[in-house]
């Protein structure tokens, strides 16, 4: 099981970016690479602020970032 | 080379690090104390064992083998980032909180077993084995949520 539902395109944007890479945009939100790692693979949900900062390096909405799934359907 | 692929560092932070340290440490720093007990048994009563020494020995030995451990792994990668971020702290405090629960149990069975008059041994030993699993189950929930990632609730 994820510890998160929240899921993320910060991959793509970065890709998109000049192929930034995790280190330059952990330098630029002010965390360690590996924490960039770890939210890009579900594996770290953030905090609001720390998702707000990222969406401003991209220069992109905070949902264009972050996606979080409708409701799981509950059986009738 | 596309710069996407940049993996210059290793993926393991130096938090992580250092909660492997400290749990490879405490569980062969207590196997060796257990170890040095029962040799010293000698088909006798167990509470008649000197034990005070071992420990002591023990408890300094693992204090000085982590901080040593540290220092190699530090020579061993200068270049390695020692930044402590927002996760890392999370996850320490995560780590903490479950290790803290033995420290409790620890204290509450040696108040009851000085109560109920119990051999000194087991009072000491009581005590020390639930800083051992302190250390060791706290360290191992920080590396299992580095792994596995943060639990959300």
């Amino acid at each position: 099981m994820k510890p998160t539902r929240v899921t993320n395109t910060i991959r793509a944007l970065r890709f998109a970016h000049d192929e930034m890479t995790q280190a330059d945009l952990a330098e630029r939100i002010g965390v360690t690479r590996q924490t960039v790692i770890a939210i890009e693979q579900g594996r770290y949900s953030p905090s609001l602020e720390m998702a707000f900062r990222i969406a401003r390096v991209f220069g992109v909405r905070l949902d264009d970032v972050f996606q979080y799934p409708d409701s799981e359907e509950v059986a009738p | 080379m596309s710069k996407i692929l940049y993996l210059g560092e290793a993926v393991v932070t130096h938090e992580e690090k250092r909660a492997w340290i400290m749990l490879v440490v405490s569980v062969i720093a207590y196997a060796g104390y257990v170890a040095v007990v029962l040799g010293r048994q000698d088909g006798g009563s167990l509470t008649a064992v000197p034990y005070v020494g071992a420990l002591l020995w023990t408890v300094g030995g693992a204090m000085v083998a982590s901080i040593v451990a540290e220092i190699v792994m530090g020579m061993a990668n200068p270049r390695a980032s020692r930044v402590k971020d927002v996760r890392d702290r999370e996850i320490g405090r995560l780590g903490d909180h479950v290790g803290q629960a033995f420290v409790i149990i620890g204290a509450v069975s040696a108040m009851l077993m000085a109560m109920a008059e119990w051999d000194w041994f087991w009072i000491a030993n009581v005590i020390y084995l639930c800083f051992v699993l302190s250390a060791v189950i706290g360290s191992l929930a920080k590396v299992i949520v580095y792994r596995r990632g943060v639990p959300q609730w």
